[in-house]
């Protein structure tokens, strides 16, 4: 069994876990229940009243658990495979992470409709914040002690609650969308800005203050992404980032897609990380199924993901030279993007979107010369990087805008849920692809380059390093490809292999269901993580032993990167501000979701 | 024709003369706007604009066609007066300045006595341009663009005229064709390098161009002052950065490379060749250099350009005292 893909059994026969054992000797009776799953963590349902207790105690324990890397809530109420849970009508679940140790754990919290509040945990985990603002957003659970639960994806307008199971997904089930005039001064008046409800001076010493609006449409807010800034001059005394205008309800539109037919939604997650994003979710939906790939399943998967890595991080470069003032980097990376978009056409026929990934394989094996288009583009990239660096990256006055600006130390990073790149320019260490390898990374031979200072110019160096580093990965996968099939041979593999389908009915039986019902997988919960493009995305995916899933969450790692923001930005001045941003490399797509 | 007394007949060729310089100077500011786009285009491995008339040579009659007739918008809440009355300065101070400049031994507007102190005059007029409409435009991005405008010219417009005493000292008149003649055997380039060094920076920074456009700073400001203009209220801004730039680079070579003068070539030739490699030069910048923070431009003027240039001026003086004494 390889490491990325355990079993049912093997979760249900792991070892007593010291961790779980400590929390039942402390908290007693507080833990009621330990759950069964295949999220590959111990999932623990807590008591409400004793869940602050619990949370704090796992932070403080040496080595313990300082990131909160997930946050949401499951609406149970239409679920009919329980198997022993507590009973709850809405749950709201904790994912906490422990760097040091490389493992997390789950807690989860049951609600009943009528009384559906929970202690705010904004005081034991300060980035709690937005995702409780979420959850309130989405399913209407009330935190108690939470220092401003206002909607944060919907418009503040809205009544209702999405993600809950009463809510219509589909538009056709609402009335005719309209806007008056009466409605649309209402919905601007609304995103008024007003100082002091966030605790804000509006003026200091007899000076004003200027709110500046950055966005939601600015050059470089990068997307749909407001920012209120506090101005004195030029410095920001402080900011407010507003989010939501990307918002499209991906979560809920998984609820009612097959396993199958959800996979294209999933590229437009990140949309700069293309199959990248299909990863997290078909792994998470193969641990349901029980399925294991075949190894040159896994190497494919790894060579397209990392090649939209560097596509990706192209992007970033440009852009965050952009930023900085430098206006020709940006077409120079596009160059290069448009050199790995030919090679990504080639194999999988698309360039930004692909959906390439299939339950149990890939969409197609690799065409007739592929690895010749491959090594094009390997032998072509690393000469341009260097480019790079001596013009940019070595030039004074890119330095001199990059280095110690927004400088955060790997505490801060941990305490904000910062992840991937953002991370170890802070010189932290973790890499899913080394500490978790998943998909067969495991086989391969790179680095994982590090920073120092944890500053703009941190962030850009690094992204240039990971390039090389994906470039050698790939280079590997070009020299030592493993024969065999691209789809693994499971009932489940959905499609099943259309070779196959031609000439046994048996298949072509498997085939018409698969496509028109959708597989049927067994009601279990799942989790897989992966190193994308922005830091770790995660998918967490329930199963009520249907066609659909009941609730997919969608961890996404621009999400707290944005939340982040204002603790850094507070006595930096706007170009710095600009750097900043540029130098986080967020999508809003990947925000919103 | 008894009215065309030769008097009479050297005012209208004046006046003629006055009409074309005036003319040359908005078009060719206007023909750089296409020649930045290729060129950028050039540099950065793409075409630029190539598709309208032959190699892209009607872009400019499509783009004056466009902003001509696009809707000329003021803003409700503009202080509509200074709002108009700000890209009018902005195109004029710098189009009056094209006056002083000896193009030729038998071209120029104006053989004026004091015309260096004219040209810093109109750039002082100008910064009221930047800030009436940064002021005007009622809006926060415009403000902030209008105050880095106003605190960046003046900064570096202390400089810039003392980057040029130098030269004056050493010519011992203001006047703009003494200059030229001043530098018959030497162009000043050699003697007054580090007045050259301080007069571009400063130039660049008046004309708010790359990597000195703070005031306009896209990723940051998003156009800065004139981001509420629209049509041909816009157009002036635009044309007048770029009328600056060509003032500026006639301006360095009139000062620093002997205008008109040189060997084989007719001399207007020599002063169209000296210009455009300096337009091509603010283009260059633009295109390679990423911009500095603001603060850091200021410190750089006050810190580093204006003890140069007072060096400079020193020694000047001294080496000329030197010579008289001797």
């Amino acid at each position: 069994m390889s490491v990325g893909t355990p079993t049912l059994e093997a979760a249900a026969k792991r070892a007593p876990d010291d961790i779980v054992e400590a929390l039942r000797q402390q908290f007693g009776d507080a833990i009621t229940c330990e759950q069964a799953s295949l999220t590959g963590m111990p999932v623990l349902w807590v008591a409400r009243d004793k869940l602050l207790k619990v949370m704090g105690y796992l932070r403080d324990l040496s080595d313990g658990f300082r990131m909160l890397f997930d946050l949401s809530c499951i609406d149970e109420r239409l679920r009919s495979h329980r198997r022993g849970l507590p009973d709850a009508d809405f749950t709201v679940f904790y994912h906490l992470l422990s760097i040091n140790r490389n493992r997390d754990i789950m807690l989860k919290v049951g609600l009943a409709e009528s009384d559906a509040s929970l202690p705010s945990c904004t005081a034991v985990y300060v980035n709690a914040n937005w995702y409780e603002r979420e959850v309130w957003d989405m399913f209407g659970v009330e935190f108690r002690g939470h220092p401003r639960l206002a909607r944060i994806l919907m418009p503040p307008t809205w009544s209702g609650h999405p993600l809950r199971k009463d809510y219509p997904a589909r538009a056709t089930e609402f009335d005719p969308y309209t806007l008056t005039v009466a409605g649309q001064n209402t919905e601007q008046q609304a995103l008024k800005f007003d100082p002091e409800s966030w605790g804000m001076q509006r003026e200091r010493d007899g000076s004003e203050f200027m709110f500046l609006n950055l966005g939601p449409n600015h050059p470089s807010a990068h997307g749909a992404f407001r920012l209120v800034l506090q101005l004195d001059g030029e410095e920001v005394i402080d900011c407010v980032p507003d989010i939501g205008y990307h918002h499209r309800g991906a979560e809920k539109m998984a609820e009612r897609q097959s396993w199958h037919s959800f996979i294209p939604y999933t590229d437009r997650i990140d949309y700069t990380g293309g199959v990248m994003n299909n990863l997290p979710y078909v792994l998470a939906v193969e641990k349901l199924a029980g399925i294991q790939v075949p190894a040159r399943v896994e190497t494919i998967r790894v060579m397209m993901a990392e090649l939209f890595r560097i596509s990706s991080h192209l992007l970033f470069l440009g852009t965050y030279l952009q930023d900085l003032g430098a206006m020709t980097p940006v077409f120079f990376t596009f160059t290069d993007r448009q050199k790995a978009y030919e090679v990504i056409e080639g194999i999988t026929g698309f360039r930004m979107h692909p959906a390439w990934y299939r339950i149990g394989g890939v969409m197609q094996d690799l065409p007739r010369g592929w690895d010749r288009l491959m090594q094009g583009f390997l032998d072509w990239m690393p000469a341009r990087l260097r480019e790079y660096e001596k013009a940019m990256m070595e030039n004074a006055i890119v330095k001199e805008r990059t280095k110690h600006i927004a400088a955060f130390t790997t505490d801060d990073a941990l305490t904000w849920g910062v992840t991937g790149p953002n991370l170890r320019a802070t010189g932290c260490d973790f890499d899913l692809r080394k500490k978790r390898p998943y998909s067969g990374y495991q086989n391969f031979d790179f680095e994982v380059p590090l920073g120092h200072n944890g500053d703009v110019f941190d962030r850009g160096q690094l992204r240039i390093d990971e390039m090389r580093q994906s470039l050698r990965i790939i280079q590997q996968c070009v020299n030592n490809m493993p024969a065999g099939d691209y789809k693994a041979d499971h009932p489940l593999t959905t499609p099943p292999p259309r070779e196959r389908m031609l000439q046994h009915i048996e298949t072509l039986i498997t085939h018409f269901l698969q496509v028109s019902w959708g597989p049927v997988l067994k009601s279990n919960e799942s989790m897989q993580m992966i190193e994308a493009t922005k830091g770790i995305n995660s998918y967490y995916l329930t199963s009520d032993g249907n066609t659909m899933s009941y609730r997919t969450r969608i961890r996404t790692p621009s999400f707290p990167h944005l939340q982040q923001i204002p603790s850094l930005m507070r006595g930096g001045f706007v170009p710095d501000l600009i750097a900043h941003l540029g130098s986080i490399d967020f999508v809003m797509a990947d925000v919103d979701r | 024709m008894s009215w065309l007394t030769p008097q009479v007949a050297a005012t209208l060729i004046a006046i003629a003369q006055a009409i074309v310089i005036l003319l040359a100077a908005v078009l060719i500011g206007a023909v750089m706007t296409v020649v930045e786009r290729r060129l950028l285009g050039l540099w950065q491995d793409r075409y630029g604009p190539n598709r309208v008339g032959p190699f892209g040579s009607l872009q400019l009659v499509a783009d004056m066609i466009k902003i001509f007739f696009k809707e000329d918008w003021i803003p409700p809440f503009a202080d509509r007066r200074l709002f108009v009355l700000a890209p009018s300065i902005a195109m004029a101070s710098l189009l009056l300045s094209f006056m002083i400049i000896p193009i030729t031994p038998g071209w120029g507007v104006a053989d004026l006595y004091i015309g260096l102190l004219f040209f810093f005059a109109m750039a002082g007029i100008n910064v009221y341009a930047v800030l009436f409409g940064g002021w005007a435009s009622g809006n926060k991005y415009a403000l902030i663009g209008a105050m880095r405008a106003s605190a960046q010219t003046l900064s570096y417009e202390v400089f810039m005229g003392l980057a040029l005493m130098g030269v004056v000292a050493t010519t011992g008149s203001f006047n703009m064709r003494d200059i030229v003649a001043a530098q018959a055997d030497l162009w000043f380039i050699v003697p007054q390098f580090f007045g050259f060094c301080t007069f571009l920076i400063a130039g660049i920074a008046v004309t708010h161009r790359h990597p000195f456009d703070q005031p306009e700073a896209e990723q940051e400001l998003a156009d800065g002052y004139h981001v509420e203009y629209s049509s041909m209220k816009f157009g002036m801004f635009f044309i007048g950065e770029y009328v600056g730039m060509v003032l500026v680079s006639a301006l360095i070579v009139t000062l620093f490379f002997g205008g008109w003068q040189g060997p084989w070539l007719p001399p207007i030739l020599w002063f169209a060749i000296k210009t455009g490699v300096f337009l091509v030069l603010f283009i260059l910048l633009r295109a390679s250099l990423p911009r500095p923070r603001y603060d850091r431009v200021m410190s750089f003027g006050w810190r580093i350009c204006l003890p140069l240039t007072l060096i400079n001026l020193l020694v000047t003086g001294a080496v000329i005292l030197l010579n008289t004494s001797a």
